[in-house]
């Protein structure tokens, strides 16, 4: 059973989302997502001082088995990608809640946090893949 | 639900990601792709390959069918226990199937076959055997385990039963040997050294476990499918199939064309494209960017679109991405392949990529 801290937003699409209390969120993949990819070899991020909308492709991780999108979970301009990596995706499968963070936005819309799942709905969202 | 092999719930006892494949339900890997193919280029892994099918083919004229039936030559196989790679076409120089055939006895070859091909190539071998007057018999209550690696040999060998294991530590490259139901071959599909052993399902379990004991690492079709693009090998569906030809799929090396007179299935199809110019060649790549090369994407040649990637993905020995490619046969020294919108500049080797643990090209 994959670890999904309860102080973390989540997404359907299996980004979580740290809330750094500055109109500034972290954003990653889940636990679970890092399982279900595999080991990651290459992971593509966004530019910072891109603007992203919510709901919108804004980075890759591609595993040994296959690519897959990384959504933004809310609308913002990317203050910081994880630059380490690029050398070190796998990062991304030892550390997802933390050194695998994947960008930094700062919030257009602070509203758009209260649409996210907490850990008990996205635990329902891991739960109801697996049957 | 797939169809399960004998180990099944081995591979579930040691923490096996399951996936379909092939209407099988088999393991992806146990934990980490990338540590299991480490584990084969530098010391040993194991495979279930049960999903593999063995056919037994057996009548006076086997040999003779078998050289109409195939475009290698099974004359070469003189010796009993000696294999030989195969593809068997069909009339119109299609690949069927890539196989191995062994040489039992005179009047008895083996062939082992790919798991998703099963069905359609028995129907094919039922179509034609009964000309030969052959016997099609599939031997689906035997276990298969594919140990590979530079130490595989030496973990497997004492494991073995009694009577093979010193004909087995002084078995030949592609040579075989044989002891009631177990059957031990010197083959693989790794690029690395080992056995591919049969034997029966009743015993699979216990092989597995003292492997495992023995330090060998279970491994998935995932590192599977990373050792054998290394490797250089073909995966039938993805690199060749019935539309495609031999001599567009980097295995001319596998037809026999001598002598002129062998009148082999899909010889007449295909021996007048032999050594044209106008045939895609089968390519290697090694991508020059950042990024993973996958199946399906489209190769460049500065704006003119020559061909498309067959398989492709991340070669954790080389740490980059590589792929098998067909494309037009104008193709220099470097390409670019489309990944999401770009074009990624990626170099054209000559397969293979890496085996016995080192890397075969210079990047």
């Amino acid at each position: 059973m994959s670890n999904v801290p309860s102080e973390l937003k989540y997404t359907k699409s299996h980004e979580w989302i740290r809330d750094e209390g500055d109109g500034t969120v972290t954003v990653g993949i889940t636990d679970h997502a890092q399982e279900l990819l595999g080991d990651l070899v290459f992971v593509e991020l966004p530019e910072v001082g891109e603007d992203v909308t919510a709901g919108s492709e804004c980075a890759v991780v591609e595993s040994v088995k296959a690519a897959s999108d990384v959504y933004s979970p809310v609308s913002g301009e990317v203050t910081a990608s994880n630059e380490a990596l690029a050398d070190a995706p796998e990062t991304v499968n030892q550390d997802a809640f933390g050194e695998g963070w994947i960008f930094k936005v700062k919030l257009a819309d602070a509203a758009q946090l209260d649409e996210l799942l907490d850990a008990e709905a996205y635990s329902e969202v891991v739960e109801s893949e697996a049957h | 639900m797939g169809n399960r092999t004998v180990l099944f719930d081995a591979h579930n006892a040691m923490g096996a990601r399951i996936v379909p494949f092939g209407g099988w339900d088999m393991p992806l890997h146990y934990g980490s792709q990338l540590e299991e193919h480490h584990a084969v280029r530098r010391d040993a892994g194991m495979f279930d390959v049960s999903h593999m099918t063995v056919v037994d083919l057996t009548g006076e004229r086997v040999r003779a069918f078998l050289q109409y039936l195939l475009a290698n030559d099974v004359a070469r196989l003189q010796e009993p226990g000696k294999a030989l790679y195969s593809c068997m076409l069909n009339p119109q120089g299609g690949v069927i199937d890539d196989l191995i055939v062994y040489f039992m006895r005179d009047d008895w070859f083996r062939m082992v076959v790919n798991a998703g091909t099963t069905e359609k190539d028995l129907a094919w071998l039922n179509e034609q055997a009964p000309a030969y007057g052959v016997t099609v018999k599939p031997r689906s209550e035997l276990a298969m385990v594919a140990v590979q690696g530079p130490n595989a040999r030496a973990k497997a060998i004492p494991l073995l039963p009694a009577a093979v294991q010193d004909v087995a530590s002084n078995l030949g490259i592609f040579k075989a040997v044989g002891d009631g139901e177990w059957f031990v071959a010197r083959t693989g599909y790794t690029g690395e050294d080992g056995f591919e052993v049969m034997l029966p399902e009743a015993e699979a379990s216990n092989f597995w476990n003292a492997l495992a004991d023995a330090g060998v690492a279970p491994c998935g079709l995932g590192a599977r499918d990373t050792l054998r693009l290394e490797a250089g090998m073909n995966l039938y569906g993805s690199d060749m199939d019935e539309e495609t030809s031999p001599l567009e799929a980097g295995l001319n090396w596998t037809i026999a064309w001598e002598p002129a007179g062998r009148e082999f299935i899909g010889r007449n199809a295909i021996e007048p494209k032999r050594g044209s110019a106008d045939n895609r060649r089968f390519v290697g790549l090694v991508l020059l960017e950042r990024g993973v090369l996958r199946n399906h994407l489209k190769v460049f040649s500065g704006d003119e679109e020559i061909g498309e990637i067959t398989s492709g993905g991340f070669s954790p020995t080389l740490e980059r991405s590589i792929a098998l490619a067909r494309v037009s046969s104008t193709i220099g020294d470097e390409c670019l392949v489309e990944v999401r919108g770009k074009r990624l500049r990626a170099q054209v080797v000559k397969p293979p990529f890496a085996r016995q643990g080192k890397a075969q090209i210079d990047l």
